[in-house]
C-alpha cells in the first residue's frame, strides 16, 4: 500500500507539471487561473498523500484543508477582480 | 432558538477539528463559539428554524445519491471525449438561454451547481431569472432544464414532482 | 479492505489524469472548463475516500477518527466551493467578452418554456 500511495503522489507531480503548461502559455489569462486553480487541487491531494507517506497525517490533514480554502477564495477574489476590470482583450 | 442551534453546530465542528477535551482546550472552543454565534447566528439562519427547513434538510440530503449518479456520468463523458482522437468532430459548443421557474436564491444557487456537476453543461450567467448554459453538445442540450429543475423545485417546495 | 482504497485512489488518479489531458486538448475556454470543473470533484472525491478508508484501515483510535473526519470534510467543502469557483471564473470570462468557440459562428441558442429552439 506504501508503495501504491508513493506512486500515486508522483504520478500526481507529473500531472501538475502537465497542467502548468497551460498556466505558463495560456492564450488567454483565464486559462492561466484554471491552470493555478487545477495545480491547487491536486496539491490537496498531494499533501494528503505525503502524510500517510511520512505518518504524519495528524499534521498534514489541517494543511490540506487550509491550502483548499485559501486555493477557493483565491480563485474566488481573482475572477471578481476581473469582473470589475475586465481582461482587457477583445 | 437560532442562537442555540448556531452554538451547538459549532461546538460540535470545533470538537471535531481540535480532537481534544482537556479543560483548557474545550473552554476556549467554548467561549469562541458562544462570540462567533452571538455575532452571526443572524446571517446563519435568515429565517426562524422551523419544521419545514427540517424537511428541506432532508429531501436534500435524498438528493445526493442521484447527484452523485450524474457526476459519475459526467466523468465518463468527459473521459471519453479527451481521450477521443478526433474529438473536435464529435462536440458541438453553443450557448443555451432559457427562463426558470425557480425563485429562492437558495434553489437557484443549488440548480446552477447541479447544472455545472452534471454531463456536458456548464452554467455560464444567472440573470435574474435568466440561465445562460454552455453546453458541450446539442443532445446534451436538449435534456434542460427538464427533470434536474423539477427535482431541486421539489426539494425547496417550489415545484410539485411526484416519481 | 486496503485492496478497495487502493482502487479508490487509483480511480480518482485516472480521472484527474484524463480532465489534464482534455484541459490541455479542448480547443477553447468554456470547453478546457468542462474538463477541469467536473474532473476536479470526481478525483478528489474517489481520493479522499480511499484516503479515509485507508486512514480507517491502519489507524483506529478516536484520533484516527477525528482525522477522518477532517479528510471527508475537505470532499464535502470542494463539493461546494468546486461549481461555485467554475461559475465565477466562467461568469468574468462571458462578461469580459471572450467568444466561445463554435463551429458554425451561432452563440446563443434561446429555448422557451416547452424546451423547443426558437
Amino acid at each position: 500500500m506504501e508503495t501504491l500511495i508513493l506512486y500515486s503522489a508522483l504520478a500526481l507531480c507529473g500531472l501538475i507539471l502537465l497542467c502548468l503548461y497551460r498556466a505558463l502559455y495560456g492564450p488567454t489569462v483565464f486559462d492561466r487561473i484554471i491552470g493555478a486553480g487545477f495545480v491547487g487541487t491536486k496539491t490537496a491531494i498531494l499533501l494528503l498523500l505525503i502524510g500517510f507517506i511520512y505518518n504524519r497525517i495528524d499534521m498534514f490533514v489541517d494543511l490540506a484543508l487550509v491550502y483548499s480554502i485559501l486555493n477557493f477564495i483565491g480563485t474566488i477574489i481573482v475572477s471578481k477582480y476581473f469582473i470589475k476590470k475586465g481582461s482587457g482583450i477583445e | 432558538m437560532s442562537y442555540l442551534v448556531t452554538f451547538f453546530i459549532f461546538l460540535g465542528f470545533w470538537i471535531f477539528m481540535s480532537g481534544l477535551f482537556d479543560i483548557w482546550h474545550f473552554g476556549l472552543g467554548v467561549i469562541c463559539c458562544a462570540l462567533v454565534s452571538y455575532m452571526s447566528s443572524d446571517l446563519f439562519f435568515k429565517e426562524k428554524p422551523s419544521f419545514k427547513k427540517a424537511v428541506e434538510v432532508v429531501r436534500f440530503v435524498k438528493y445526493i445519491p442521484w447527484l452523485l449518479y450524474q457526476i459519475g456520468l459526467a466523468n465518463i463523458y468527459i473521459v471519453k471525449l479527451a481521450f477521443h482522437p478526433k474529438m473536435k468532430r464529435q462536440i458541438y459548443p453553443h450557448v443555451v438561454r432559457f427562463k426558470t421557474v425557480l425563485k429562492d436564491e437558495l434553489s437557484l444557487v443549488t440548480f446552477a451547481n447541479s447544472i455545472t456537476l452534471t454531463p456536458g453543461t456548464i452554467t455560464l450567467l444567472i440573470d435574474g431569472d435568466v440561465f445562460y448554459v454552455h453546453a458541450i453538445d446539442k443532445v446534451v442540450a436538449d435534456s434542460l432544464p427538464g427533470e434536474m429543475e423539477k427535482r431541486v423545485g421539489h426539494i425547496f417546495g417550489e415545484v410539485l414532482w411526484k416519481h | 479492505m486496503t485492496y478497495i482504497a487502493g482502487i479508490f485512489i487509483l480511480a480518482g488518479v485516472f480521472f484527474f489524469l484524463a480532465a489534464t489531458v482534455g484541459f490541455l486538448r479542448f480547443p477553447d475556454l468554456y470547453t478546457r472548463m468542462h474538463a477541469t470543473g467536473k474532473g476536479d470533484t470526481l478525483g478528489l472525491l474517489l481520493c479522499i475516500v480511499g484516503l479515509a478508508l485507508y486512514n480507517g484501515c491502519i489507524n483506529q483510535s478516536w484520533n484516527g477518527l477525528v482525522q477522518g473526519v477532517k479528510i471527508i470534510s475537505i470532499a464535502i467543502f470542494w463539493f461546494i466551493a468546486s461549481p461555485t469557483a467554475t461559475h465565477a471564473l466562467l461568469r468574468a470570462a462571458f462578461e469580459s467578452g471572450v467568444k466561445p468557440w463554435t463551429k458554425d459562428g451561432v452563440v446563443v441558442i434561446d429555448k422557451g418554456e416547452d424546451g423547443k429552439e426558437t
